[in-house]
Parts: C-alpha cells; sequence; structure tokens
C-alpha cells in the first residue's frame, strides 16, 4: 500500500511545523486518546491540534489527522489537503486498496459482538468508494431481481407478456441512494446535536456514518438475488436474515455513542435507526417483488402491492 | 501562408537584412529544404490541412475511428487506441444502441424497456462515472481517454444487439432466446475483457479489481438491456 503511506508522510511534515509553532495545543491532544482527540478538534484551532506529541505523530499521525479534521466540519472543510473545490479533497475519499474493501464488506457480513465496525474497520479511513458502489449495484440487483422474479412466477400464464420493467431501476436509484444518504445525515445530525453540551468521546464524522450505512446495505444484494426462487417461507427467511444481520452492524455500531445519554433517547434512537432500516428492506421487497397482477399502470405507491401479494401467497 | 514561407526564407537567406527590405517577389523560386525551428513546421502542417480537400479531412478521422473499431475486435495491449482518443465512435455506437432498443414492446406505456434518453443517460453517465472512480482511486489515464476507451467497448454488445432483432424476427421461443442469451453472455465478456486490456495499466496495481468491477458491472447493465429486449406483438 503505498499511496496511504504517502500521505502519512506529508501530514508528518505538517503536522511538525504546527508542532513546532503552536506547543500548547499539541500538549492537549497528548493526554487525550485518539477518540477524544475529536472533540478537542472543535475547540482548537482548524488544524492547530494535529498531531498530537512527538511519539503519537510517529505512530498514528494519520488517525488523529484525518479523525479530527473529518469531524470538525460537515462536508466541505478545511482539509490540509486542499478545498473542497479541488480533485485532491474527493481524492482522500477514495484512498482504500481492494484488500480493505473486501475487509470492510467481510466485516459488515460477519457482525460479531464487540467490534465495531467503524472502529474496527474503517479505523479513522472512511471511504466513498463503497457505499457508492454497494448502492448501484443493490439498486440494479434489485431491479433485474426483481423482473426476473415476476417472469418467472407468470411464466405459465399464457396471457402473460414479458416486460423489462425499466422504469423500476430509476425508482430503486431514489429511493436506495435517498436512504443511504438522508438516513446517515438524520443519525449524524441528531447524534451530534445530542452531544453537543458535553464533548463526550465517540462522536462519528458524517463520513463515518454514511460509510457504515452503505457496507450494512451490502447484505441485501445477494438476498435480493436470493428472491428470485420464489418460495414465500425462502423469501421471509432470507428476508429476516439480512435485517438481522444488517441491523445488527447498525446497532454494534451506534449503541457505544448512544448509551451515554439518558436510557429513553438511547432506546429511542437505536430503534429508530432499525425500524427505517426494516422499512427499508420490506418495502423494496413489497415493490420489487410482487407476486401478484401486475397493475396496467405502475403502482408507484407501495401500499397496493401487499393486496396482492395477500392473494397470492394463497395461490401458492 | 505561401507569403509567411517565402518570407522566412529570404529571412533566412539574408540574416542581416532587416524587417526593412520585406518584397514579395513573385519570380525568386523557392525551393529546397528551409530549416526552420519545430514550432513553425507544425505551422506549415495546419496550414496544409486548411488546404486539402474536405473529403481527406473526413477520411481521416474515419480511417482513425475504423482503425480503434479494428483495435477493440482484437484488442491487446496498445497505446494506440489511448493516445489519439476522439469521441465520434463511441457516440455513434450509442445512437445506433439506443435506436436499436427502441420499437420494442412497451413503448406506449412504461413498463417496458429503456427509453432512447435512458439508454443515452446510462451509457454517457456511466462511463463518466467510471472514469471519475478510476481518476479517483489513483489511475493515470486521462478524462477523455477513458471515455473512448469505454465508448469503443460498446462495439460488441451493439453486434450482439443487431444478432438479436435479426434472431427475433424469426421468432421468440425458448430457441431464440437460449441462442440470444449466448450471444449477449459472450459479447459482454468480450466487451469486458477488451476494456480492461486497455484500462488495467493506467491503475496502481493493488486497487486494479476496484476500478474493474464497475466496468463489469456497466457493461452487465447494458447486456442486461439488450438481453431483455422484447419485441411488439
Amino acid at each position: 500500500m503505498a499511496s496511504p503511506d504517502d500521505l502519512q508522510f506529508q501530514e508528518f511534515e505538517e503536522a511538525a511545523e504546527l508542532l513546532s509553532a503552536d506547543p500548547g495545543a499539541s500538549t492537549l491532544s497528548m493526554s487525550a486518546s485518539n477518540n477524544t482527540t475529536t472533540a478537542t478538534a472543535a475547540a482548537a484551532a482548524a488544524g492547530g491540534g494535529g498531531g498530537g506529541g512527538g511519539e503519537d505523530v510517529k505512530l498514528d499521525l494519520s488517525e488523529d489527522e484525518e479523525g479530527q479534521e473529518e469531524s470538525s466540519e460537515l462536508l466541505g472543510g478545511q482539509k490540509a489537503t486542499g478545498g473542497f473545490w479541488t480533485f485532491e479533497y474527493y481524492q482522500s475519499f477514495f484512498n482504500v486498496d481492494t484488500m480493505q474493501v473486501l475487509d470492510r464488506v467481510k466485516g459488515s457480513v460477519m457482525p460479531l459482538p464487540g467490534r465495531n465496525f467503524i472502529k474496527h474497520h474503517l479505523r479513522n479511513n472512511p471511504d466513498l468508494y463503497g457505499p457508492f458502489w454497494i448502492c448501484v449495484t443493490l439498486v440494479f440487483s434489485v431491479a433485474i431481481s426483481g423482473n426476473l422474479s415476476t417472469f418467472l412466477s407468470k411464466m405459465g400464464d399464457p396471457a402473460y407478456h414479458y416486460r423489462p420493467q425499466f422504469h423500476r431501476v430509476t425508482i430503486a436509484a431514489v429511493v436506495i441512494f435517498m436512504y443511504a444518504w438522508l438516513v446517515p445525515i438524520g443519525v449524524w445530525g441528531f447524534l451530534t446535536w445530542r452531544q453537543g453540551n458535553e464533548r463526550q468521546i465517540g462522536g462519528y464524522s458524517f463520513l463515518e456514518t454514511v460509510c457504515v450505512y452503505g457496507y450494512s446495505l451490502f447484505i441485501y444484494i445477494p438476498t435480493s438475488v436470493l428472491w428470485i426462487i420464489p418460495y414465500e417461507w425462502l423469501r421471509w427467511t432470507l428476508i429476516l436474515v439480512a435485517m438481522a444481520i444488517s441491523g445488527s452492524v447498525l446497532v454494534l455500531t451506534f449503541w457505544p455513542v448512544v448509551r451515554d445519554d439518558t436510557k429513553v433517547m438511547a432506546v429511542a434512537t437505536v430503534a429508530t435507526i432499525v425500524v427505517l432500516h426494516m422499512l427499508l428492506a420490506i418495502g423494496c421487497k413489497l415493490y420489487f417483488f410482487q407476486t401478484g397482477v401486475l397493475l396496467p399502470t405502475p403502482a408507484t405507491d407501495p401500499t397496493t402491492p401487499p393486496i396482492h401479494t395477500t392473494l397470492s401467497t394463497q395461490r401458492h | 501562408p505561401t507569403a509567411n514561407q517565402r518570407l522566412s526564407a529570404e529571412e533566412a537567406s539574408r540574416p542581416f537584412a532587416g524587417l526593412s527590405d520585406v518584397s514579395i517577389s513573385e519570380d525568386i523560386p523557392v525551393e529546397g529544404d528551409i530549416s526552420v525551428p519545430v514550432a513553425s513546421s507544425r505551422r506549415d502542417e495546419e496550414f496544409s490541412t486548411l488546404d486539402e480537400p474536405v473529403k481527406e479531412t473526413i477520411l481521416r478521422d474515419l480511417r482513425a475511428v475504423g482503425n480503434k473499431f479494428i483495435h477493440v475486435l482484437y484488442p491487446k495491449r496498445s497505446s494506440a487506441l489511448l493516445r489519439d482518443w476522439d469521441l465520434w465512435g463511441p457516440l455513434l455506437l450509442c445512437v445506433t444502441l439506443a435506436l436499436l432498443l427502441q420499437g420494442g414492446a412497451a413503448d406506449s406505456d412504461d413498463q417496458g424497456g429503456p427509453q432512447f434518453a435512458e439508454v443515452f443517460v446510462i451509457i454517457w453517465f456511466g462511463s463518466i462515472i467510471i472514469t471519475l472512480n478510476s481518476k479517483l482511486l489513483g489511475g493515470t489515464i486521462s478524462f477523455f481517454q477513458s471515455l473512448c476507451v469505454l465508448g469503443y467497448c460498446i462495439m460488441p454488445l451493439t453486434a450482439a444487439m443487431a444478432v438479436c432483432r435479426i434472431v427475433l424476427i424469426g421468432g421468440s421461443g425458448t430457441v431464440s432466446f437460449a441462442v440470444r442469451l449466448v450471444v449477449v453472455t459472450a459479447s459482454f465478456g468480450w466487451s469486458t475483457f477488451a476494456s480492461t486490456a486497455f484500462l488495467a495499466d493506467s491503475q496502481p496495481p493493488n486497487r486494479k479489481a476496484l476500478v474493474v468491477y464497475p466496468v463489469f458491472l456497466f457493461y452487465f447493465v447494458i447486456g442486461w438491456m439488450i438481453l431483455t429486449f422484447s419485441p411488439s406483438q
């Protein structure tokens, strides 16, 4: 991995300059652990506390640097690598190798209790490659599998004429991308607001939230392909398994952050996250995998499909 | 143009004559090699292309496009495709493919196949996003070179679409579906192989798979659109 090391080396030089210029700020972050630098960053000047003490600089500089800078602003911030109008700023979000992406995908499929996805797998290097391409793949896999399952369920019907139903791609894209971006914004905003007064440990940056949501959607890709098999019991089993795995990744990630809050708020936050996730999965299943009669006009509201699926389950 | 040539020739033969002695006399023949710096010779080339007949200009571009088509047919790691990129070929292929995908089962209702604009958007925005992705991951290929390669490698899929439409004239039963499946799968593999042959070298080695996967997805989606084309009855 040549390029991450190169970046670290540049930051080391910059941090050394800042250290010599402002030794006061460095003692602040020296006593703090990796987590609390995210909190002190807001207090310190932008980039002023970068690097920490001497030994911290050598060991895990990149974690301090990027952790602080990403959490101190929303999106277009003053990253050391350049402003948001430069190409290098966005290149820093794609600083991953194949093995790292595969490792993160594995971590999203096999959540172990005690293994926080963000802390264990992201390690302060969130990327946008995984979330973006997982969402794109999910859009097409849901649309294509839905089309195939409709075709297979109606194959014997002589009156049925195959339709590619390409408009479903547009609908799937809108739904999935809105989920993958608006929900993390909401969750991140809410968590930051709740922690705003205390400046506690463990606030996640916006990018890390988007990242964990994106990777948690990965399990739905093989699930949607397996949904082609036309047995309702299998489909419900699959969706429950997928929701359990995906939901537990999210819960394991966000529980340590909210558990310091009041009991009610903590449970409510986690419950909301899980419920939204379930709504996405069930909504996709009901809309894209209708086994009932196709309406002559495309059904854009998901409330009509349940009627058709209950009719068809009796046939099956 | 010729006046400038004569001017530089006269200046070269009489270096101390000064600019006051500029006379364009028609009876001094200018012949032989004029040793001028490189920049001037490029100026000569540009001027000469202004003078050439239009047919030659068009034929030169057509020959370049055809040359690239041949490179896609027999993909090997060559830099010819990358050096002189052009977007005529991709535009032609995209329009052909989008037109061939029309006239399907469902132009009237929107349960059907992709509209012309949808095909266009998928191909061009897909190519742009894949190019941005490979550049963000640290690729050394330039933006338009990548668009050029991705566009030209759609050619096998366009050929498959033409074959599918011909097969569909004969009937749309299981046999025709099997034939279409084989043809589309083969051309999808060919497209992916051809484009990775051109693009793979420009990526850092530990990120090759990250760049190849979106290309694979892109051609898979186009292949899906071709395979699910169902004729109107």
